[in-house]
This record gives C-alpha cells, sequence and structure tokens, in this order.
C-alpha cells in the first residue's frame, strides 16, 4: 500500500488572527483550538494547557476585553477579534499593573495558571475597576491554582480595586 | 582542601537511612538568633517573577523545538486484561504519524522504577499503557489512536482494598501470590504492652476515619520532551528530580548517566509525584533516540489522573485507653491502604500515631493492599496527612468521653523525646504554638452559644471550632552541593542541581547568596535545575530542599568571600582581616571607608572568576530535628443542605528560621487549602462494578477554587532551629498541609456534636452523619 502519510492530509484553511495588535496569518485545520493555535503555531506559549476540557483556566486569553478558556474557543471563530494574550501585556516591555501587583503580593507559586489568572484579573478590572471581594471571587473562580496562591491573588485585586491602574 | 569523608543519617518521609558525606573544607558557622542579616529574612518579591507573570517562563510543557514530533497515549480502558492482539498498522500509514510503539514492538523498554516494561501485555488497570503514537502533530497522533486495533481479553479484577485482601480475591496481576506488597507486609510496629496499657485505662475508645483517594492534579501533567543529537539525550521534564530523571533515562536506553542531560527550569507543580523519569518520559527519550527527532509527551488531563499516581485511600480504626485525668495509656491504629495496581510501598500513616504524643503502650499495623487502579504515588506528606487526621478524630473523641477539653488533653500527653528512636527534639515549639494558635482563634469561647449558633439555635447554620497538631522532619541533609561564582563585573552567580518546583527554591537560595557574600540581591543570579551544572543536589521534596540545599549554597558564597577578600587584599596590599565587603562593595575594616566595587578589583584580573565550591555538611547525631506545628479551624455548617464553609484557620509551624516570610506564607496557604480541598471535596469515585474511575478530569474531581478560601491567619515564630544546620531553617512544603484535615473534621465534629467517620465532608455525607 501507498504511503498516504503526507497526502492525505486533513483540508485547512486560512486564518488571519489579531493577536497583540498583529495580523498573524495561519494555515489551519478548522478544529484546531485557539490554543492550540496560539501555542504550536504562533509560539505564543504563555497561555498554558491545564486540561483542555474547560474546567481551569490555565488557557485563558482575552478575545475582544473578555477572558475566554482558549481550549474551548476555535481558531476560526477568532477572525476579525482582538486577542490579547499573557505576551502582549507587556509588550512595552513595562509590566501590566496586574502583573506587578501578582510579583509584589506573590499572586502566584509554580506560576502554571498564573498567566490564565492575570488575564482573568485584566478582564475583571476592565468592566469594574472598583470590585469588592464577591465580585473578584466570583470573576476569578473560573481559575483554578492547584498550588493555592487564592489569598494572595485576592490580595493582589484588592490592592488593585479602585486604583487608576486598574482602569488601565 | 582537605577531604573528609563522614557517615550521617537522613530522614526522608519517614524513613531513616544511612548516608556518606564528602566534606571538603568547613561550612561556616551557624546563623544564630544574635546574626544580623540584612537580605537573609525580609520579605523578598520572587526574584524570577518576571518571567513567571509575563508567560516567558519556559515549563516542560512550552518546550518546541525545530522538527519536533508529538505523542498521544492509549490507554485501557479495562482494570485488568490481556492484550492478545495489536494491529496498528492503520494507525502507521495514517498522516504524520512516524511511529506506534506497543507490547509487540516495543516489548523491552523497562521502567527502570518499578522494573516492569512500560509496554506489558497485561493490563492492571484503567488508564494502563496500551500504545503510543507520534506523529507530526498532536492531533494527528490523537487521531492514530483511533485507528489502533486492540484485541483484549478482559481479567477478574478487585478495586475495593478489603475486598482484596481476601484469601479468593482475583488476583490484581497473573503474577502475583496475593494482593499484599510482597515484601513487609502488614507492616506491624509495637512498643510497650499494649494489653497491659488497655488494662491500666479508665476510658477507652473505638474510632475509625476513611479517607479518600485524592489525585495531585499539579496544573502541568507529567512529562517532557526529549532530543538525541548523536552524542547525548536531552530532556526537558516536569520534575521535582533531574537526577531522577537523568538516571531513569540512562537506565532504560542503555546509556551512561553522563551521556544524559535532563532540565527543569519551570514547572506546574508537583506535590510529590513527579519524581524519576515516568513512563511519559521514558516514551519521549525512546521515541527521540529511536526516531533521531525532538519527541514531545505531555500527558492529558485524564492520563494524570489515571495513570500519574494519587494519595491512597485509607480506612484506619483506632483504639485509644487513658486514665481519667487523660494520660494516654495505649494506642492501637490499624489501617488497611489502596496502594493501586504496582504499589510497592505504603506511605508512613502510623507516623503520628508513634510518635505525636506520649504513651508507652502502642501497636500500629499497616496493610496495604494492591488493587486494578493506578498505583499510589507520593503526596505532600504522605501518610502523615490521612494519619494524623485519623488519630487527631479519635483523639478528640476520646476528649469527648472523657469530658476533657481537646487541646489540655494533648498537652497533657505532650512528648518530650522522640519515642520511637528513643531521642530528644533539638526543640519543639508545639506548647508555644498551642498557646498562640488557641489564643487567636478564641479556644476559650468555642462553646458560647452565641458562637456555636450565629443564627440562634432554630437557624440552620452551626459553627464548630477544631484543632490538630503537626509532626514532620523537614530537616533535609546531605549529600547537596552548590557552586558560587563571582564574575568580572562583580555579580555572582550560584549554580546548584535543585528545583524550584513553586516554592521559591531560587528567590531563597539568592537571598542567602547575596547575605554570605555581602552583595545586593539583584547582583546574584542562582541557576539552576540543569545536570550539566554537574552540581548534585536531592529531589524537592520532603521539605528538605531549602534545609539541604541553602547551607551548601551559602558554604559556597562563604568560600567565595574568602577568595574574593583574599585577591582583593593581594591586590590593595592590606592584610585581609581589614577589609569588609558590603551591598557589592569593599570596604576598610579600620577606617569605614569604601575602597571600590567589587568589579573594580575583579576586572584588573583580565576575565579572571572566583570559583568556589561549598555542601552540605552531616546531621545533627542523637537528636531528631523536626518541624513542629498546630492548626485550628473555624468551620461553619448548614444543617440544611450540608455544606461545609471554613471560615477560618489559625496556622501556628516551627519551621525553623523564615529566609523569606512572603514565600513562606504562600507555602503555608497553599498547603492549607489543599488539605482544605483534601477534607471537604476532593475524591477520586470508582465505578466499583466496573472497575472505573468517573471523574479523571478537574470537572468532576474537586479543588478548591477561589471561593473555597478561609481566611488564613499565620503566626509566626522564626527562631533560627541551630542544630539543623548552618541556616537555621527547615522546610515548610509539608507541615502546613497536615493538621488542616483533622483540624476541619474536628471542627466540623464540633458543630454538629458527631463524630466524624469518613472524609471527604462533601454534604451527602454530613446529611448522613446528621441523620444518624
Ligand atoms: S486548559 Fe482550557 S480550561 Fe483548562
Ligand atoms: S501557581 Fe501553581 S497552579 Fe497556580
Amino acid at each position: 500500500m501507498a504511503d498516504t502519510s503526507e497526502t492525505a492530509a486533513a483540508p485547512r484553511t486560512h486564518v488571519s488572527l489579531q493577536v497583540n495588535g498583529t495580523t498573524r496569518e495561519v494555515d489551519i485545520e478548522p478544529r484546531r483550538t485557539l490554543l492550540s493555535v496560539l501555542r504550536d503555531d504562533l509560539s505564543l506559549t504563555g497561555a498554558k494547557p491545564g486540561c483542555e476540557m474547560g474546567n481551569c483556566g490555565a488557557c485563558t486569553v482575552l478575545l475582544d476585553g473578555e477572558a475566554v478558556y482558549s481550549c474551548l474557543t476555535l481558531a476560526v471563530e477568532c477572525t476579525g477579534r482582538e486577542i490579547t494574550t499573557i505576551e502582549g501585556l507587556s509588550a512595552s516591555g513595562e509590566l501590566d499593573p496586574v502583573q506587578q501587583a501578582f510579583i509584589a503580593h506573590d499572586a502566584l507559586q509554580c506560576g502554571f495558571c498564573t498567566p490564565g489568572q492575570i488575564l482573568a484579573m485584566k478582564a475583571l478590572f476592565a468592566t469594574n475597576p472598583h470590585p469588592d471581594d464577591e465580585t473578584i471571587e466570583r470573576a476569578m473562580s473560573g481559575n483554578i491554582c492547584r498550588c493555592g496562591a487564592y489569598p494572595k491573588i485576592l490580595a493582589a485585586a484588592r490592592a488593585l480595586a479602585g486604583t487608576q491602574a486598574a482602569q488601565q | 582542601m582537605p577531604i573528609r569523608i563522614i557517615t550521617t543519617h537522613l530522614e526522608f518521609e519517614g524513613q531513616i537511612s544511612e548516608q556518606r558525606v564528602v566534606m571538603e573544607g568547613e561550612e561556616p558557622a551557624v546563623w544564630g538568633p544574635e546574626a544580623e542579616l540584612a537580605v537573609v529574612g525580609k520579605v523578598t518579591p520572587r526574584v524570577d517573577g518576571r518571567e513567571r507573570v509575563t508567560g516567558s517562563a519556559q515549563y516542560a510543557y512550552d518546550v518546541q523545538l525545530p522538527g519536533m514530533l508529538v505523542a498521544a497515549g492509549l490507554r485501557s480502558p479495562h482494570p485488568h486484561a490481556r492484550i492478545v492482539r495489536i494491529d496498528a498498522s492503520r494507525a502507521e500509514t495514517a498522516p504524520g504519524v512516524r511511529a506506534v510503539y506497543h507490547h509487540f514492538n516495543t516489548g523491552d523498554l523497562n521502567n527502570p522504577s518499578n522494573d516492569r516494561p512500560v509496554f506489558g501485555d497485561e493490563l492492571l488497570y484503567q488508564g494502563d499503557l496500551v500504545a503510543v503514537a507520534i506523529a507530526e502533530t498532536k492531533e494527528q497522533a490523537q487521531d492514530a489512536l483511533a485507528l489502533i486495533a486492540v484485541e483484549y481479553e478482559p481479567l477478574p479484577f478487585v478495586v475495593d482494598q478489603r475486598a482484596a485482601l481476601a484469601a479468593d480475591a482475583p488476583k490484581v496481576s497473573t503474577t502475583y501470590e496475593h494482593n499484599t506488597i510482597p515484601e513487609g507486609f502488614p507492616q506491624t510496629y509495637e512498643r510497650g504492652d499494649l494489653d497491659a496499657g488497655f488494662v491500666q485505662a479508665d476510658v477507652t475508645v473505638e474510632a475509625q476515619l476513611s479517607t479518600p483517594t485524592a489525585l495531585h492534579n499539579s496544573m502541568e501533567t507529567h512529562g517532557g520532551v526529549a532530543q538525541w543529537d548523536g552524542r547525548t539525550l536531552t530532556i526537558w521534564s516536569s520534575t521535582q528530580d533531574v537526577y531522577g530523571v537523568r538516571r531513569g533515562v540512562a537506565s532504560a536506553l542503555g546509556l551512561q548517566q553522563n551521556q544524559v542531560r535532563a532540565i527543569k527550569q519551570y514547572m506546574g507543580g508537583g506535590f510529590g509525584n513527579k519524581f524519576g523519569a515516568h513512563h511519559s518520559g521514558l516514551v519521549a527519550a525512546y521515541a527521540a533516540y529511536t526516531l533521531g527527532r525532538p519527541v514531545k509527551y505531555m500527558l492529558s488531563r485524564e492520563e494524570e489522573n489515571l495513570a500519574a499516581g494519587n494519595r491512597p485511600e485509607t480506612i484506619q480504626t483506632y483504639r485509644i485507653g487513658a486514665k481519667k485525668d487523660g494520660t494516654l495509656t495505649a494506642i492501637e491504629q490499624h489501617t488497611i491502604g489502596n496502594v493501586g495496581a504496582i504499589g510497592s510501598w505504603f506511605s508512613p500513616v502510623a507516623m503520628a500515631t508513634k510518635e505525636l504524643y506520649q504513651c508507652a503502650n502502642i501497636r500500629t499495623v499497616d496493610e496495604a493492599a494492591r488493587t486494578n487502579l493506578g498505583t499510589q504515588a507520593s503526596f505532600r506528606a504522605p501518610g502523615v496527612v490521612e494519619g494524623t487526621a485519623g488519630l487527631e478524630v479519635a483523639l478528640d473523641q476520646l476528649a469527648a468521653a472523657l469530658g476533657m477539653d481537646p487541646l489540655e488533653l494533648r498537652r497533657k500527653n505532650y512528648a518530650e523525646r522522640h519515642q520511637a528512636l528513643d531521642r530528644p527534639y533539638s526543640r519543639k515549639l508545639l506548647l508555644e504554638a498551642y498557646r498562640l494558635g488557641a489564643e487567636r482563634i478564641g479556644w476559650a469561647e468555642r462553646d458560647h452559644e452565641e458562637r456555636r449558633y450565629p443564627q440562634g439555635r432554630d437557624g440552620y447554620l452551626r459553627r464548630g471550632i477544631g484543632m490538630a497538631s503537626q509532626l514532620w522532619g523537614g530537616d533535609g541533609g546531605p549529600p547537596a552541593q552548590a557552586i558560587a561564582k563571582l564574575l568580572p563585573d562583580g555579580t555572582a552567580v550560584i549554580l546548584t542541581g535543585t528545583q524550584d518546583i513553586g516554592t521559591g527554591t531560587r528567590t531563597v537560595l539568592a537571598q542567602i547568596a547575596a547575605e554570605e557574600l555581602g552583595l545586593p540581591l539583584e547582583q546574584v543570579r542562582v541557576e539552576l535545575g540543569d545536570t550539566e551544572f554537574g552540581v548534585f543536589s536531592p529531589p524537592s521534596g520532603g521539605s528538605m530542599t531549602l534545609a539541604s540545599v541553602g547551607p551548601a549554597v551559602r558554604m559556597a558564597a562563604a568560600e567565595a568571600r574568602k577568595e574574593l577578600v583574599e585577591v582583593v587584599a593581594q591586590l590593595s596590599e592590606a592584610p585581609t582581616d581589614a577589609l569588609d565587603v558590603r551591598d557589592g562593595h569593599i570596604f576598610s575594616r579600620e577606617t569605614g571607608k569604601e575602597m571600590g566595587a567589587i568589579g573594580s578589583f575583579l576586572e584588573l584580573l583580565d576575565g579572571h572568576e572566583i570559583t568556589a565550591k561549598g555542601m552540605r555538611g552531616p546531621n545533627a547525631e542523637n537528636m531528631s530535628v523536626r518541624t513542629f506545628g498546630a492548626q485550628f479551624a473555624e468551620v461553619e455548617v448548614d444543617i440544611g443542605t450540608g455544606r461545609v464553609r471554613v471560615l477560618r484557620i489559625v496556622a501556628v509551624h516551627d519551621c525553623g528560621r523564615i529566609v523569606n516570610p512572603l514565600t513562606f506564607s504562600s507555602q503555608i496557604e497553599g498547603g492549607i487549602i489543599q488539605g482544605l480541598g483534601f477534607a471537604l471535596m476532593e475524591q477520586r469515585i470508582v465505578d466499583q462494578r466496573l472497575g472505573a474511575v468517573l471523574n479523571a478530569n478537574l470537572e468532576n474531581y474537586k479543588v478548591p477554587t477561589i471561593r473555597d478560601i478561609p481566611q488564613i491567619d499565620i503566626i509566626l515564630l522564626d527562631q533560627p532551629n541551630v542544630h539543623a544546620n548552618t541556616i537555621g531553617a527547615l522546610g515548610a512544603g509539608e507541615p502546613p498541609i497536615i493538621p488542616t484535615p483533622g483540624a476541619i473534621a474536628n471542627a466540623v465534629a464540633h458543630a454538629l456534636g458527631r463524630p466524624v467517620k469518613a472524609l471527604p465532608l462533601t454534604p451527602d455525607r454530613v446529611l448522613d452523619l446528621l441523620n444518624s
């Protein structure tokens, strides 16, 4: 039997993605998730695969400013929408206030969930710069941290709530 | 430098072993309570915080190499089966597929950590490895799995630990004579005369506690990326143990250890089950070696939860005798653990019973049942979390039977010495921990009406307060080495083979080096997690990293500083004792005047780097260096829904000197939160009829989220333990998880006035308790 391995590749489709303010063109199978395209095609490995089932939040990115699980988002759905990954947050070289707060409050341990946590918090402040504890906990409850950095994630959010930095 | 070989003793997760240590030179004198330290002991944000918040930190999962192939695993759907036949031909010719490995073509790949084939023909649990497809992309590898035709012959199985120990139980493997760990089990420990102890008792209580199988669920799964360049097999691994990975890969591939390089820069959690090469690492290494291309194999979450280890389920029963005044006269503990398909050891589940309280007459029996389920692995204070919960729950029942305050009962039976080894503790601040914790939680008011019934007696809410004690090692020991280099620009780099698994190791080691070298923290860089440096460190487990590697780093830094002073003395024609190093500069001790930056001297030497070695010295002999602590929990139970909310945990732990209060408190909080998960929600659920795990995911295996977090008050003792090592610090990774489940269970029992018999305290279980 002939080797079909090169010839029978699945059909691909062309997608133009707006990632961190830059247009990125990819030819991908339609079934590919945004998470896998970001990581494997665009080498943006800040979004992490924790479960790839929408259960953990490690893959969180911003889609038009809203936090989404990129493992549950198909890349083809993202055409024409603004994608922000953790790499885009400090593109200027300067850390975002949320990133700074995470370091100052030690809101991370192993750091694997951290990019997702930071982006989830970023999305929260974008809609509500003055969240109370209940609002913070609600917004952050889709992001698991197995190391248990939660008290310090909460502390980081409290420190930012209502400040100028939260509105950046 | 004179070389001495010293024999010393180490304790790792309850086991004492002998160790020979090579010492070159002398360790510096211990930093006692009087030591004035500028960097050590200060709140210090992580030195690698920037990498961790920007996504630039590279985890094993993130490694991408040109031409890299990706692996996906096919797992047994049966709890026990023989593979009759595998036809992988369709998978092998599927798009992008480069290889399919299974028993009939890769049967000789051996896993040295359990001395079994990676691809066996007898599958011992649901999730056991059947085949691995290697392809150009992950999607192609996953697609190929569906094309592998496997004919299974299902075999009789057993998943319940009691059933597994019955004489006529199905054998977990056809190669087993029985379902017990073949060597050393059941394991019995005895001291004194148990029967006499019960005769002396005025009161005897019987208690039991069942604890669930808990899954580690590190956010990064097991796995790695391997590359073979014809000379060296390099493996980037998500591991707590780069040297163990190197050893395992070398052994499996028939290479020398020096032909394997294991690297771990960042890793997404381990909690005890990332030691050794793991089958994911072995398969990646084998494929890379065979195919000549880099290969990545990271487990899926489901594979992780079926096949990467767990904290084994226990059924514990206790009988405790005491005199009227509370003096313990006898403790009997019997435990049956479910160690899974190929468990070859069982965690020290009786450690607390043997040692935590003063009691002359003890018998503990540990039975370990193998079953057709995933094999156990160490999980943050393995055995001791479960055993402490059991003992502490039993003690509260004794206190109730005696009509005695539970804390008073513990004070009454305070153990001054290590009873099992009959030697003194280096120190024990547990009474102090009791006092501080009780005061903070308001122990004296624990029975006040308004505190117990926040809505009055007619309301649905009940509150309770409970506590538990903690005992653990954390003293570490040799061998652990470090190298300190002073570079031409006056900055330093520290090389060690240790790992920072999220605990902040890189930061505390930088602090120790900066302190000793007289450099600002920013001028010290710590390199770790790479066997290529040739600087051996132990695995990062057993709460031993800081207490093992910290002193080695300190000694290396001290030696480098000595050499620096020597160099500056000769360059500036001053006696060495006239020079001081502070803040990156050299000062004259006499005049206090600054003589120049370190770099301004070193640059005169045309690229010369000062390189010095340090090593962890022997442990103190004839005394036991331990961490002790206590936690107090306040809970609120809704008797309508059965829901338990932990309101507050007060934690007091003696881990010696605290090098970095910021990362220390993170570790304590993290341990408490995992303990809370164990107490209230975490449990692997197995369909007993099918032998199938029903929640091998993060959807139905519940771990705490930010909404479950209580107020956590950490009271710092922060006193150097001068017998421990030259930095006076002990480990803090495991101590904080140990007392949490027991304290929460006792608080729930207090709230409900009913003994807790099983964890986790899920709403249905709480309602059952209320109806019992
Ligand atoms: S990886 Fe997307 S939610 Fe877990
Ligand atoms: S920091 Fe490790 S999972 Fe959150």
